[in-house]
């Protein structure tokens, strides 16, 4: 791969000492210390009150929504952006450039913004969700709002990850197939899809990440009426304003572990998939 | 199948980008454009304009240059745990927002881990300006780092030899090297950087306090607008971080032509085979 020429760590080129130095300590000034806090917290709280704070019904309630909607945004955008991927690779169509730059609103937009324009779009009287609520679907103020919410600000990592794979598939390998025999639904099941489940897998898991943590654009959206519509995000601030510092850790701790753990399986995906790719 | 296709793709951007995009300004412009002026002209929207400002020109920098320091040292030079410093860096990518905000309140709030003692010394962190800068330095801590390091290992080390051989100074060698090579990505890097900034929402609300005039940031503002039911003055100031989104957006467009243009090592200079040739139905 790269040429091993390089000599690494050379005599010649200064300056490691000063810039480690400084990315180490920015690094755990702004980034470990802080975040040292809440493992530290829960430590020091031991295990009885972390356990009584995570049994709380509302927690749980506030759990199975958070990771419920969060799981169906992600299969939404799992799906949807295979299409727009395929879409924005394969075709070629007047605009094509700027619908591309389009995709990454969702990161653009501040999420706050977001939250109060998908509220006021799907709301009672909004340009949606009056049609919807004619057809008896209400949208604001219930899980299908907060999933719509993670829908939008999911969607560009599902898109973004498969794009480049996409762009590097081989349409000699369709055409190979195809020339031995191979249906299109063949071609697709059999060699298209083997090739793109570890990127799909990937901009599913980080939709799914990213969606589990979100605040800003499902608060306005969400109602959060507890027990129903009230997201983890919510119920640690909740718990912070009412003083209850145990509460508010024990719910982040859960939540900062499950992020760790997806962040570890995509690394472990990408590894997967880059052996693979070297085969 | 194309026809098909395309026509889903396009009904479901419509759906959930254009639709939003086009109500921020619809309902921004609802009662005319002297409403939508006095909204964005009002005392506590200006003095959230500010703050937004000075977080952001204060966040930004920091971050750009830590992305540049740790792109030296990560890339240009060989040590143990390099990966899991990579890894670190990212990590900031990884936490929910208010989660971030959380761990800031944790430390530094009345009941923090040194909150009290830095209260005693007449620093307040939480429920002031400096919680929010530092809230914001958090979550938009590794935009510029991660484009930078791929960029340093990609180039290698031989300019930078060949001119301290020729003998340029470190920093010489730095400004008139590594940096002309690099200096895309890094742009790259502050334009994400920048727009995560200003538009953070969730550990910034965690740790401000939302008071008017003081310590609301312009997403900040948009909310306590909002649940005031002030809904056009919201979107009014909302308008001005959508239409941030988009100059982000155009700026990035740009920019990333010139990341993917730049020169690269005469080794992978070598025309790449054209993969397919047609966009045709495939």
């Amino acid at each position: 791969m790269k040429p091993m020429v390089r000599s690494r760590r050379s005599a010649t080129l200064p300056g490691f000492r000063v810039t480690m130095t400084f990315t180490l300590v920015y690094l755990c000034a702004i980034v470990l210390v802080p975040l040292a806090t809440l493992p530290a917290g829960a430590l020091a709280l031991g295990w009885k009150p972390l356990v009584t704070a995570l049994s709380d019904s509302r927690v749980l309630a506030s759990y199975r929504l958070t990771f419920g909607a969060s799981f169906a945004a992600a299969c939404v955008n799992a799906v949807f952006g295979l299409l727009i991927a395929w879409v924005l690779v394969r075709y070629d169509f007047p605009g094509r450039k700027i619908v591309d730059g389009l995709i990454d609103l969702p990161f653009a937009l501040p999420t706050a913004v977001a939250g109060i324009t998908l509220t006021t779009l799907y709301g009672p009287n909004g340009w949606l969700g009056r049609p919807l609520d004619q057809l008896g679907i209400r949208v604001a103020f219930t899980p299908v709002g907060i999933t719509v919410a993670l829908v939008f600000i999911g969607l560009p990592f599902v898109v973004r990850t498969l794009q480049p794979v996409l762009a590097d598939l081989d349409v000699d390998v369709e055409e190979a197939a195809t020339t031995l025999g191979a249906s299109r639904r063949d071609v697709i099941v059999r060699v298209i899809l083997p090739y793109l489940y570890p990127a799909w897998l990937t901009g599913f898991a980080l939709a799914f990440a990213r969606a589990i943590g979100e605040y800003g654009s499902v608060v306005f959206i969400s109602g959060n009426m507890p027990m129903r519509t009230e997201i983890s995000s919510l119920l640690i601030i909740t718990r912070l304003e009412q003083y209850d510092y145990a509460g508010a850790t024990a719910v982040a701790l859960v939540m900062l572990i499950v992020s760790f753990v997806l962040l570890l399986t995509i690394n472990a995906v990408r590894g997967w998939s880059a052996r693979r790719v070297a085969i | 199948m194309r026809v098909g296709g395309m026509s889903i793709v396009f009904a479901f951007l419509t759906v959930f980008l254009i639709v939003p995009l086009v109500a921020v300004f619809s309902e921004a412009f609802a009662r005319g454009f002297d409403a939508f002026s006095s909204a964005i002209h009002d005392a506590d929207a200006r003095a959230a304009v500010r703050l937004t400002l000075i977080t952001a020109a204060l966040a930004v920098p920091a971050n750009a240059l830590f992305g540049i320091a740790a792109g030296w040292a990560i890339a240009k030079f060989e040590f143990p745990g390099k990966a899991l410093l990579t890894t670190l860096i990212d990590l900031p990518f990884a936490v929910s927002p208010v989660v971030s905000g959380l761990v800031l309140v944790l430390l530094f709030g009345r009941r923090g881990w040194i909150g009290p003692w830095l209260s005693a010394h007449g620093l307040q962190i939480i429920f002031s300006v400096p919680g929010i800068v530092l809230a914001t330095t958090f979550v938009s801590f590794p935009f510029v780092a991660r484009e930078v390091i791929p960029m340093l290992e990609a180039s290698g080390n031989a300019e930078e030899e060949a001119a301290r051989v020729l003998g340029a100074g470190g920093l010489q060698t730095f400004f008139r090297v590594t940096l002309p090579n690099i200096k895309w990505g890094v742009l790259y890097g502050v334009i994400l950087c920048n727009a995560r900034a200003m538009g953070e929402f969730g550990a910034v609300s965690v740790v401000s306090g939302h008071i008017r005039g003081i310590t609301n940031t312009l997403p900040l503002h948009v909310e306590v607008l909002y649940n005031e039911y002030h809904i056009q003055a919201a979107f009014a100031v909302a308008s001005l971080l959508a239409g941030l989104a988009i100059i982000t957006l155009i700026l990035k467009a740009i920019v990333e032509r010139r990341v993917h243009d730049r020169p690269r090592p005469i080794a992978e200079r070598v025309p790449e085979p054209q993969l397919w040739a047609s966009k045709s139905e495939a």
